[in-house]
């Protein structure tokens, strides 16, 4: 299936609003989605018969500074077809008391669990639903979200100096 | 208040704030205990802590915690332009390090548009370094896993194995483990006079000793005996849980990224691709995984052999060859997103960049690694097995730290 035959699909599914923008003039095309239908339409990716993406291959979270967004993008592919289809919600920075909300994938994709931890760990994005969401790369107790573009570190770390 | 000549504030608490296990003490039922297996372990290449639950000799629960390593890549990748990114690469899976820039470099040439326009013989000395690569790191994950499983003559025969292959690629770059050999839009060096003799010399040597190694490690029966039927892992499982490489293969799924995407020149070279089939016990266990490594040895040999033919024959060195005439001065791709991916001897690695075109230093490069994925899983392979055993699943697996870590 084509790109534009699996975007057919999920508007058939879920309605035309669910697509919020769609960019095709790179080497992959990406398309945007209502983050709150993520779940919805990773579940009906997963277990339709013509798409069938069983394989959660990355997701990557992007820091946009200037446009005030986190981006995060989920790259599927599915084994059985050899198709590639990349997903893309936003959600806005929030700030130290908000974090940005995302519904998490873990329930669908069992990788998607450690990613999305790692995802929480350097950029500070809740992921809802999420059995088990604690920092993973970093320690505990670690202030701050180091791939944030705004990051400032901490001048000390239990006595360690951070910054050298 | 700190000062500059205290370097670490030692409180307990300090530690058990910064690390603290999952599992409080009061959760625990009757009889069960919690381990702490690490900081250090001998099955995995760096540094990694599992917090066990136990009772008695089964275990109840594995839960991995790391990032003792990390080393900032996808940070520091963010400060440097494409090309000096390449050495820090290396450092991701530092058994493997050919193979990672070559995945690497490959993004970086489909983001160019210059990926069909390499000459030939670049290509092949790709392939070919990064398939004696793919045997070194293959032989470092059977070498230690006899290790895990209390048999050491595999491992002194396997690292001396090894270090034929690292002498070969020091010959070729003047590194041992950390390569930096494979640029964007071409090689740093030619390989050098001599070098596809003395690789058709080690190959020779190197048939035997596989056979030898297969009688003294795979067919033992001792070594049978404790990974056949042990860390069974479904296929539907190391699919849902994204595993690759080897993991998935030996769950039965005949899936090799080098026949799938058929990049570089591998579509001309002619090699099978080997998967469990459950010989000694059930398909996914301990044992078809280090046979799927053994396997893929074969295999490795035998693209070898087939670059050699070619860089010999048809593509071979003349004097106005230059390895270095493609590679750009400034590698300043359009703005765009790029997922690429490439087949590693531990499965697929990744690398997602966002480039926002007017500058050579990527807005984003995330790596996907297939260790970081492949760890995920052990939880569920674990579960109610004996300690021993875990021991014997985490080194099927074949983790390298610096890459779960980066």
């Amino acid at each position: 299936m084509t790109f534009q035959e699996i975007k057919e699909l999920i508007i058939q599914e879920f309605g035309a609003e669910v697509v919020e923008a769609e960019n095709i003039s790179g080497l992959q095309p990406v398309l945007t989605i209502v983050k709150d239908k993520l779940p919805q339409i990773a579940k009906f990716l997963w277990s339709n018969d013509k798409t069938y993406f069983d394989y959660l291959s990355c997701i990557t979270a992007i820091d946009n500074l200037k446009a005030g967004i986190i981006e995060i993008i989920y790259n599927f592919y599915s084994i059985p077809y050899n198709h590639h289809f990349t997903l893309r919600v936003e959600t806005l920075r929030g700030d130290e008391n908000n974090h940005p909300k995302i519904p998490t994938l873990s329930e669908i994709y069992k990788t998607a669990n450690w990613h999305e931890r790692e995802a929480f760990d350097l950029f500070g994005i809740i992921f809802e639903g999420h059995p088990d969401l604690r920092r993973i790369l970093l320690p505990a107790d670690w202030e701050g979200y180091p791939l944030r573009k705004d990051y400032k570190e901490q001048e000390y770390y239990h006595g360690i100096k951070v910054a050298y | 208040m700190p000062t500059d000549r205290i370097q670490y504030i030692y409180h307990k608490d300090n530690l058990q704030k910064s690390e603290p296990t999952r599992t409080k003490p009061e959760d625990l039922k009757t009889e069960e205990m919690i381990i702490n297996l690490g900081p250090q372990h001998p099955s995995t290449h760096g540094v990694l802590r599992l917090e066990v639950i136990t009772d008695g000799e089964f275990v109840r629960e594995v839960i991995p915690h790391m990032g003792y390593l990390h080393r900032c890549f996808e940070k520091h990748a963010e400060n440097l332009p494409y090309n000096q990114i390449i050495p820090f690469v290396d450092r991701m899976d530092y058994l493997a390090s050919m193979n990672s820039e070559h995945v690497y470099v490959m993004g970086l040439e489909k983001m160019l548009g210059i990926e069909n326009t390499l000459p030939k013989r670049i290509e092949y000395i790709r392939v070919l370094v990064a398939e004696l690569n793919r045997l070194a790191s293959h032989f470092v994950a059977i070498g230690t896993y006899g290790i895990d499983i209390g048999a050491f003559t595999p491992f002194l025969w396997l690292m001396r194995d090894r270090e034929h292959i690292q002498r070969l690629l020091e010959w070729v770059c003047g590194a041992r483990m950390l390569y930096n050999y494979i640029w964007v839009g071409g090689l740093f060096y030619d390989l050098p006079v001599g070098f596809e003799d003395r690789c058709a010399d080690f190959i020779k040597y190197l048939k035997p000793k596989m056979k030898e190694l297969e009688a003294l490690v795979i067919n033992n029966k001792i070594f049978i005996q404790r990974t056949a039927n042990i860390g069974i892992l479904p296929l539907d499982l190391a699919i849902n849980y994204g595993c690759s490489g080897p993991m998935l293969r030996a769950s039965g799924l005949k899936y090799d990224l080098r026949k799938v995407d058929a990049y570089s020149v591998y579509p001309e070279l002619d090699f099978d691709i080997p998967v469990g089939k459950g010989d000694m016990g059930t398909v996914g266990d301990c044992w078809d995984r280090n046979y799927v490594r053994v396997l893929e040895c074969y295999e490795s040999i035998k693209i070898i052999e087939q670059c050699l033919v070619q860089l010999t024959g048809t593509h071979k060195r003349t004097r106005e060859f230059d390895p270095q005439a493609m590679v750009p001065k400034k590698i300043r791709p359009k703005a765009m997103d790029f997922y690429v991916r490439g087949e590693t001897p531990k499965g697929e690695l990744g690398f997602y960049f966002r480039s926002t075109g007017n500058t050579d230093i990527p807005y984003r490069c995330k790596g996907r690694s297939p260790c970081f994925v492949n760890l995920s899983v052990i939880n569920e392979l674990s579960k109610n097995t004996m300690l021993a055993d875990l021991i014997a699943i985490i080194g099927s697996i074949d983790v390298v730290m610096g890459e779960v870590d980066r």
